[in-house]
């Protein structure tokens, strides 16, 4: 039947010929992959902080699951692959990008991954029901999040958000701000007016709300880079009021390293593996400390569409809540983490305070240890913020 | 030889010759119309962008006590709507200053990458979606059963599966030959979007031959394999081709969709989520990725609406050659 044949055969070849449109995208570049740089190169760094000086020969695969995209939130990591610290301790590590549904915890548990970057109270949740995970260093020891107001909204201290409309970011995000609020004897069901808001500043710099929730990090420095229609210049810090949280007493813990519990206690490889997964993290966060320049071009380079001044503020934001780390890098404060936990079981986040192992000292301690006997600064009291000049867009 | 000669009975090949100059330029005719009003209409939604932003920011310097623009009309101010002019700028500049790469060409590796995932995505729906057709056909009690969890299926959001595809794909697929990576999850993610057009209308398409054609073929002792090869595929071809386009327009809305619930680099999608967390600082950035994933969906519809007349320029041939 030569009638059907024909034009099937041309409808066949005309897939194929878009199969092989597919194949040949295929052949671009490839993707999440952020592998160990070439050899280590110690020129800033005095000191070796292996445990091991020579690298050894069989190198351990491992997978670090983010929370969001590579940003100078991340600038650690990024440093100790890039610098090849994770090498030295004989790791390969893939760094795994975030997205909106990912949930970093949930990746570690299935196995996805080997270690995970989440807020406390994130990994918490999930833990509490019935995730194998814990807390094994907590590099940011301050919280980055803020209310933001212009300065003739006069929203100088919490008590000034009554009868405002407030915007935040739902999603867990809202927390520190309600139970900021309950701090100041207001209710947040009846006080205030809460909203949902964007992942972006319009509503604050439209007016449409009143005080924005912004991490320190991010959002709030893009209102600072953008262009005042009033006065044709950028905001500036004097146009703005900020309340902070950390000032507050509300503040929750937020970027930390988990790993898998129930492998730590019956893998004693895995148990090696963290201590020297935390030991080259924590390097990589110290060498951003001491190299805020450098660490910069390595996340720039691992983001290429992200702007420059912006992740350079952002690096500098995210010393200051990793420096001056009092107990040491990476070493969980118990104050602040009983203050997250009150808030925690306070707000009904959590049903009740985590169960014993949801947070872990000792092998941060033993990376904390090394890293202090090879000679490294690992409290960071000499730290200053510098300053970062903002251009217009973040660029 | 002439028209005139076509009556004659050995002439056919020149009819068909004829027909074959004539189909194509109607082809080369309706191209140029069709690019034609394509263009006069992006120009006519440029004065209408461009004009309602005068008019908004007319009203919005005139309005005081019952604000129109910015109620219950959207906004007209250069951080909501940039100008044209100024998008249409933004494609040649760098993203990162020291780094020489526009964001143009940015947008239009990210759309390649998304392309490949779509077009994947797009495939592997295409044979689920015939496979399915193709096994419900025989039988109405398959028919009957399968048919609600089809539907069902499309009513389970993107966000539910897209974390499961990816952690599955990550942990279970190590027994694969090649290395399975993120982005192929993606095309999967992609697929649970493309099949189901072409269940759906590639079923209708193999029931539509009249009964009469299925009892003729009854009549010659045709096995229901050879209805299906000979009667009911080929009269499914138009079904199909709707089918087709709108799953290369879904398959590309999968595609982003799934790299942002997932957070996969290097395509659209990222792209999009990235410029859109940094709105306020540049829309353009936002507008241009807009415009890419917008043109990405068009190409592959596009591409879907050439193969088909490749494929009816064949069959014409074949109904004047036969």
């Amino acid at each position: 039947m030569k009638r059907w044949t024909r034009s099937s055969s041309r409808l066949a070849l005309v897939l194929g010929a878009l199969a092989m449109v597919a194949a040949a995208c295929g052949s671009t570049d490839d993707t999440t992959t952020t592998t160990a740089a070439a050899a280590p190169d110690d020129t800033t760094t005095t000191t070796a902080a292996a445990t091991t000086t020579a690298p050894p020969e069989a190198m351990t695969d491992v997978t670090l699951q983010l929370q969001w995209f590579t940003q100078s939130q991340f600038a650690g990591y990024y440093a100790a692959v890039d610098q090849g610290f994770y090498e030295e301790v004989g790791l390969n590590v893939e760094i795994l990008e975030g997205g909106v549904d990912i949930v970093p915890a949930v990746v570690l548990d299935s196995g996805a991954a080997d270690f995970a970057i989440s807020w406390v109270p994130r990994g918490l949740v999930p833990r509490e029901e019935g995730l194998d995970i814990t807390n094994i260093a907590q590099p940011f020891q301050r919280s980055a999040t803020l209310q933001v107001s212009f300065k003739d909204a006069g929203i100088t201290g919490v008590e000034d958000l009554a009868g405002r409309t407030v915007g935040n970011w739902g999603f867990g995000n809202e927390f520190e701000l309600l139970a900021g609020l309950r701090s100041a004897g207001l209710d947040p069901e009846t006080d205030v007016e809460l909203v949902q808001q964007q992942f972006d500043m319009l509503a604050l710099i439209s007016g449409d709300i009143d005080a924005a929730q912004a991490m320190i990090y991010n959002e709030y420095a893009q209102v600072l880079e953008t262009v005042n229609p009033d006065t044709g210049e950028l905001y500036q810090p004097e146009d703005l009021d900020v309340i902070n949280w950390n000032d507050v007493g509300t503040a929750m813990l937020q970027d930390a390293i988990w790993a898998d519990e129930g492998r730590l206690a019956s893998d004693p490889v895995y148990r090696e593996t963290a201590v020297k997964f935390v030991e080259a993290s924590l390097r990589g966060w110290i060498y951003c400390r001491d190299n805020p320049g450098s660490c910069v071009d390595i996340v720039l380079a691992a983001g290429p569409t992200l702007g420059e001044s912006h992740q350079t503020w952002q690096l500098n934001e995210i010393n200051a809540l990793i420096w001056p780390s009092p107990l040491g890098v990476g070493i969980m404060d118990q104050a602040l983490w009983d203050q997250t936990i009150d808030i925690a079981t306070s707000e009904a986040i959590l049903d009740a305070p985590p169960t014993a192992g949801a947070f872990i000292t000792d092998i941060a301690q033993e990376a904390v240890d090394n890293l202090k006997s090879a000679g490294l600064d690992v409290i960071g009291n000499d730290w200053q913020r510098v300053d970062v000049v903002l251009v217009a867009g973040g660029d | 030889m002439t028209i005139g000669a076509s009556s004659d009975p050995g002439t056919s090949a020149a009819v068909a010759d004829e027909v074959r100059r004539y189909e194509r330029r109607v082809a080369i005719r309706m191209a140029v119309r069709r690019v034609a009003v394509f263009v006069s209409f992006l120009v006519v939604l440029a004065f209408a962008y461009t004009g309602y932003k005068a008019f908004g920011g007319a009203i919005d310097d005139a309005q005081t006590e019952w604000p129109v623009v910015g109620s219950f009309l959207p906004r007209s101010d250069d951080l909501t709507m940039p100008p044209l002019l100024d998008i249409a700028a933004e494609v040649s500049v760098p993203p990162q200053r020291n780094n020489a790469k526009p964001l143009g060409v940015f947008v239009l590796e990210a759309a390649l990458f998304t392309l490949r995932e779509a077009a994947l995505g797009f495939f592997l729906g295409v044979i689920l979606g015939i496979g399915i057709a193709v096994l419900l056909v025989r039988s109405k009690w398959l028919e009957r059963g399968v048919s609600p969890y089809i539907v069902a299926s499309q009513t389970i959001p993107l966000v539910a599966i897209a974390p499961i595809v990816i952690i599955w794909g990550r942990t279970s697929l190590d027994w694969l030959p090649f290395t399975w990576e993120d982005w192929m999850s993606v095309a999967l993610i992609a697929t649970y979007l493309t099949f189901f057009p072409v269940a759906v209308n590639g079923l209708r398409g193999l029931h539509s031959p009249a009964p009469e054609d299925v009892e003729l073929m009854a009549s010659y002792a045709a096995t229901p394999n050879q209805t299906l090869v000979r009667l009911r595929l080929p009269a499914s071809t138009p079904y199909l081709f709707v089918a087709f386009k709108l799953a290369a327009t879904v398959a590309v809305v999968g595609a982003i969709v799934g790299e942002i619930s997932a957070g996969v680099r290097g395509g659209l999608g990222r792209l999009i989520l990235d410029f859109a967390g940094r709105y306020t600082t540049g829309p353009e950035r936002l507008y241009v990725s807009v415009a890419g994933a917008a043109a990405l969906g068009i190409l592959a519809f596009g591409l879907v609406t050439l193969s088909q007349r490749f494929v009816r320029a064949a069959r014409v041939r074949e109904s004047v050659s036969t």
